[in-house]
Parts: structure tokens; C-alpha cells; sequence
């Protein structure tokens, strides 16, 4: 298991066991136990059968989406997030969906925040549309927290580039790289 | 059937919840019951002397003591609720604080293994609160309640806790010298308007079941609805606080009287007056500290994102990070409590005493408000991106962890900051109203879902 403590400049992997969890380090969350932090940070894979039918509901979703980021490009701070990727595939003719996200605290400890996030943002209109979805979710976030984790595949592999670094530190390193450059144009 | 307009029942709710009663001492009594039928009987016999809301609200100034009374989800089942209506209470209040320990950051010293008084058995049951206004009232309400005992055999002490305030009585403050009581949320409907700089007075149901909350009407109630309608849960804890290590701390990392007191200031956020950094950066201020209208009249996200006058992982700014966190009106709680144990006056050292917090935090989810403020805020040790920190007072330390005090050219970085406080122990309660009570002592093994 790659060591939390690694330097940001040295590539590190992580084969994580079946299961997703590390059987001698299983942290216990709010709501479950916590999946382990890999090079790439936290994150979930949650691959769901869509119901029959609902695929432009998808699309729809992705467009409100793009407005709502144009608009308030700071409405998914609350997720702490470095990317997320929605995806709709066939497997026999069945359509299912993929939500891929990494971000940088583990889903149990910002769970509410998400729901509420959903709500305001309607990102509930793409999950309501999945087959087995808690109708009561805007409520009763223990059985949303369970259909995610129900639905969730964890990495068996993960690798960063620069690894355990956060979406925070790379845009202070960003904005630091940015205050160089004027400070430089300003010795000109 | 649950009337989501209904104004506060005030004549139910327990006291505890709405007002804070003017007591300078107290007694906390843990029990356990030998069975239902003993459980209940105690109950018929003491329930009168809990007060609701409007006794107290109508004549605070003619009372000198002031009884709460609330149970544990084993507690329940002891009196007599149905299996099936326990199911309907919340996963986090079933399992009961001991089995949360982790998750609350309970681990090493803090272990439930080390808790003291019984709180971490099976078998603790209920707690009778006890605020008085002096001492002469307290023993003889703890005599009043031994000889209720007395006549209830199958009701057990477990221990008890004797509260003291630590002097000067001016103003409530904590052994370590901190100002306490500055910052509560208000409830809408309860008559008490929120001090400039708390925000908007929050919907009832963010405290007490059975009131809408900030996101909508009130949904999955425990049931039978009388059972948990105007109830609410507490979460208590006991935390010992290492007075003499505390000030060897500072004496360690301030060259001057003056320099030990900023210390002081950034590991909570607020001069011990009460004074907030964020208002008063460079000397304290206590005028301002005293002052309600001004004292917690501040945000960050403006006045101080970077943390130069209030750390960022300063305990006030983790128990209540403003307008730098989402969803704030869902995390808010009630704390009521007190001190106890032996002042340690200023210039005394160690005296090898125990003394501490002894305090109960209110709200309508433990898993929303309680533990979220425990395992995130608390405990998260990269809260706002720090790395390698704990809230410096209620945190769990073992010496590992850091401090850091962003300053102008250079931070300034505490590493091994010790443990000041320890977890004595702790457990979850259920408030139940004033008909609840009533309910319980005379249901006998019934309790069914309705």
C-alpha cells in the first residue's frame, strides 16, 4: 500500500483489495465505513441501470448542468471536488449510467451537504430517473447514502500523477504560478 | 398526524431546551433500572418535578431548581417501548455513543474503556438534571431524590456528578478561563431573538421533533407520535480539562503575560474575555467581550479568510465556521451544561484534581448536527485543508498533531500540541416532552407503533 506521506513529485499506484476497503484499516463513518484515500484521493464509481426510456432526461440534466456551472461556478464547492464524469452505456441492450467523481474528503462526512446540493441543483432529476432509487431521498439521506453505496464499484487499481495532492493545493500552486508571472511582468 | 404550522408547545417541552436556567451548581444522577415496572413507578414519582418551558418562562425568578429528565435508547426498551417502535428511532441513537466512539473521535485516552461513573454500560438507563441556584438547594434536592430512590429499589444510581461554577460567578466561563455561552442559535417561535451576528432564528424542527426543520415539514418521526413529538436527543459528554497543562503550554509558547494570552486567544478564536478575534486582533477587548449585541457580530469568508486573526483551525471557528461552510442551519446546536470539579486558582499548580465540562448538546439528528460536528469539524484532521490538525481544545491529541497561527510574513507552526481535555464519558439521550414522560411511566410494555 502506497504511504499517504509521499512526496506530491513521485507517481504513486495503489492496487486496493476486492471489496475496496483495506481489511486492517477500515475507518468507520457516519454512515458506513469509509473508503480508503488512494493517490487520487477519495471518490466513487456508481454504475446504475437507467430506467427504460429516460435517456433524454440525461441530456437534459447535462445542459441544466453547464448553465448552472456557467452561472454559479462555485455551486459544487461543497463536494470538494477535482473532477466528475456522467456517462451512459448498453450492456444488452439495457441502459445504464456511470457516475465517476474525485474528490478530496470521503463521501460519509459531506453526505447532507450533498443532498442538499442535489436538491438545489437538480441533479436529482439524473437519479430519480435510475432503477431502485430511494423515492425518499431528499429525507432520509441513510437510505440515500445506501443506493450510493449499493451502486458503487470501487477502483481495484489507482494511480496520481501527483498523488495525495488536493484540488485546493493545486489551485494555490495555480494562483501562486499566476502572482509570479505578474510580478515578473512588473520587473520588466 | 403532525400540524407543521403549529406554534411551539411550550407547555410540553422540556426546559432544558427553550431556556437556561440561572443555576450556579447542579447534579447530574445516571441510573439504571432493574426492570420496567420499577423504571416506571420512578418515573410516576419524579415526572412532576420536570419543569416545561412556560413554568419556567413564567416565573424563572420564584424557582431555585430546575429538573430534566431523559433516556437512553436501553432505557427505553427498560420501560417498557416495543421493539418496534424502537426501530423507528434514528441507527446512531440505537447503538448508543459507546458504539460511535470512532467515529467521534473516542480513541486512545478518550476510549469508552476509560470513561468513568458507568456511562459506557449497557446498563445505564436514564439521567436525572439537576440545575440549582445554590448549593444548600442542590443537597437538598439530592436528598429529596435519595429518599425517592429509597422507596424505588429497583432503581439504581450509577453515579452522579456534582456541577460547580468556577469563579468569579459574574459571568459563565470554563476552568481554562473561557467565556462561555457566547454563541447559541435562536428557534423561531420561541420569543428569543438571535443576537446580531448569529443569523436568522432556525426552524423549531432543527431542535425538537415534531416542527418543520430548515428543509422542509418534519418526516420519519419515532413513533407512537406521543412518545416522540416536542422530544428531542442530547448528546452528553464529560470532558476533563488539563488546567495545569494548559497553562504550562502557554507559559511554553508566550514569553510574557501578554504573549500567553494571545495564545490562548488563537487556540480558541476569542480572547478569554470573549472578545472576538476577528473584532479584536491585536488586544483584547473586554467590553466587548461582555457585550452581547457586539460580541459575535462577525463572518469570515470577508473579515478573515485567511485566518489571521482567527486560526482557521481554532475551536471556534470549527464549532461554527459560518459563512466558510454549506448548509450551516442544518448543523446547528443547542449545549447546555456546566463545570464541575475544584477551581484551580491562577497562580496554584497542578493539584492532581479532576475538573472539567460537563455538557449536553441538543438537536434533532445526532448524526447530522452532533456527529457531523464531531467527526468533521472536530476531528477531520485536514479540516479547511490543514493537514495535520485537531480542534486544539476538544480535539483528540496524542502529542502528534500541530498548530498552525497564519501571521504575516510567516506562520508560526505549534507541533506536539498536547491533549487539554479528556473524554470522561458520554451518551445519547432521548428529551422526551412533558406528555411523553407521562406516557412512559403509564404504558406498561406496550408501545405500539400507532
Amino acid at each position: 500500500m502506497a504511504d499517504d506521506s509521499n512526496d506530491w513529485s513521485k507517481p504513486a499506484a495503489m492496487a486496493i483489495p476486492k471489496g475496496g476497503y483495506f481489511p486492517d484499516k477500515v475507518e468507520k463513518g457516519r454512515y458506513g465505513a469509509v473508503f480508503p484515500k488512494t493517490p487520487t484521493r477519495y471518490g466513487f464509481t456508481i454504475i446504475a441501470k437507467i430506467i427504460p426510456g429516460r435517456e433524454e432526461t440525461f441530456h437534459e440534466y447535462g445542459r441544466k448542468l453547464e448553465t448552472a456551472v456557467a452561472g454559479n461556478p462555485e455551486c459544487l464547492a461543497v463536494l470538494k471536488l477535482h473532477t466528475l464524469k456522467w456517462v451512459l452505456f448498453d450492456i444488452k441492450g439495457d441502459t445504464y449510467f456511470m457516475y465517476q467523481g474525485v474528490f478530496d474528503t470521503d463521501f460519509d462526512k459531506y453526505t447532507e451537504d450533498a443532498i442538499e446540493l442535489f436538491r438545489s441543483l437538480g441533479i436529482n432529476t439524473v437519479f430519480e430517473n435510475l432503477e431502485g432509487f430511494p423515492k425518499d431521498w431528499k429525507t432520509n439521506a441513510p437510505a440515500f447514502v445506501d443506493f450510493v453505496r449499493k451502486h458503487h464499484r470501487p477502483s481495484f487499481l489507482e494511480y496520481g500523477e501527483y498523488p495525495y495532492v488536493s484540488a485546493e493545493e493545486v489551485k494555490k500552486a495555480l494562483k501562486l504560478k499566476a502572482a509570479f508571472g505578474t510580478a515578473l511582468d512588473q520587473m520588466q | 398526524m403532525t400540524d407543521t404550522d403549529s406554534p411551539l408547545d411550550f407547555d410540553d417541552i422540556q426546559h432544558i431546551l427553550l431556556t437556561r436556567a440561572p443555576a450556579l451548581t447542579g447534579r447530574y444522577e445516571f441510573l439504571s433500572f432493574k426492570d420496567g415496572a420499577s423504571g416506571r413507578a420512578w418515573l410516576a414519582d419524579i415526572a412532576p418535578t420536570v419543569q416545561s418551558s412556560a413554568q419556567v418562562m413564567a416565573s424563572t425568578d420564584q424557582q431555585s431548581r430546575w429538573v430534566t429528565i431523559a433516556f437512553t435508547c436501553n432505557g427505553l426498551r427498560q420501560l417498557g417501548v416495543s421493539e418496534d417502535s424502537l426501530a423507528t428511532f434514528p441507527e446512531e441513537f440505537r447503538q448508543g455513543m459507546v458504539a460511535r466512539a470512532e467515529i467521534l473521535g473516542d480513541t486512545g485516552a478518550n476510549h469508552p474503556d476509560h470513561w468513568v461513573g458507568g456511562l459506557a454500560s449497557p446498563g445505564l438507563h436514564a439521567i436525572v438534571i439537576l440545575f440549582a441556584r445554590d448549593r444548600a438547594e442542590r443537597e437538598r434536592c439530592h436528598k429529596a431524590h435519595a429518599d425517592t430512590l429509597a422507596r424505588h429499589p429497583g432503581v439504581s444510581l450509577l453515579s452522579a456528578l456534582d456541577l460547580e461554577a468556577v469563579p468569579p460567578f459574574d459571568h459563565a466561563h470554563d476552568h481554562f478561563g473561557y467565556r462561555d455561552r457566547l454563541s447559541q442559535p435562536a428557534i423561531e417561535g420561541s420569543g428569543e431573538a438571535p443576537t446580531p451576528g448569529s443569523g436568522a432564528a432556525l426552524k423549531p424542527g432543527e431542535f425538537i421533533l415534531g416542527y418543520p426543520d430548515e428543509s422542509g415539514p418534519p418526516s420519519g418521526l419515532p413513533q407512537p407520535e406521543i412518545l416522540s413529538r416536542n422530544g428531542s436527543y442530547m448528546a452528553y459528554r464529560c470532558l476533563q480539562e488539563h488546567v495545569g497543562k494548559f497553562r504550562d503550554f502557554l507559559r511554553q509558547h508566550g514569553r510574557t503575560p501578554e504573549e500567553q494570552e494571545l495564545i490562548a486567544a488563537k487556540l480558541m478564536g476569542r480572547w478569554r474575555s470573549g472578545a472576538p478575534l476577528t473584532l479584536a486582533p491585536e488586544k483584547d477587548d473586554p467590553a466587548l467581550g461582555a457585550d452581547p449585541q457586539r460580541n459575535n457580530d462577525f463572518n469570515y469568508k470577508h473579515n478573515d479568510p485567511h485566518g489571521y486573526a482567527v486560526p482557521l483551525g481554532s475551536h471556534m471557528r470549527r464549532m461554527n465556521p459560518r459563512d466558510t461552510a454549506h448548509n450551516m442551519n442544518r448543523r446547528r446546536m443547542i449545549r447546555r451544561g456546566a463545570t464541575y470539579g475544584p477551581h484551580l486558582p491562577d497562580v496554584a499548580p497542578e493539584d492532581g484534581r479532576e475538573r472539567g465540562i460537563a455538557a449536553f448538546i441538543i438537536c434533532a439528528s445526532l448524526v447530522r448536527q452532533f456527529e457531523f460536528a464531531q467527526n468533521v469539524w472536530v476531528n477531520d484532521r485536514n479540516f479547511h485543508d490543514l493537514g495535520n490538525e485537531r480542534d486544539p481544545i476538544v480535539g483528540n491529541h496524542d502529542g502528534t498533531l500541530e498548530y498552525k497561527i497564519p501571521k504575516r510574513p510567516v506562520r508560526r507552526k505549534i507541533t506536539g500540541l498536547p491533549a487539554f481535555t479528556t473524554v470522561r464519558g458520554g451518551a445519547y439521550f432521548f428529551l422526551p416532552g412533558l406528555k411523553a414522560l407521562r406516557w412512559l411511566a403509564t404504558q406498561p410494555a406496550t408501545g405500539k407503533t400507532t
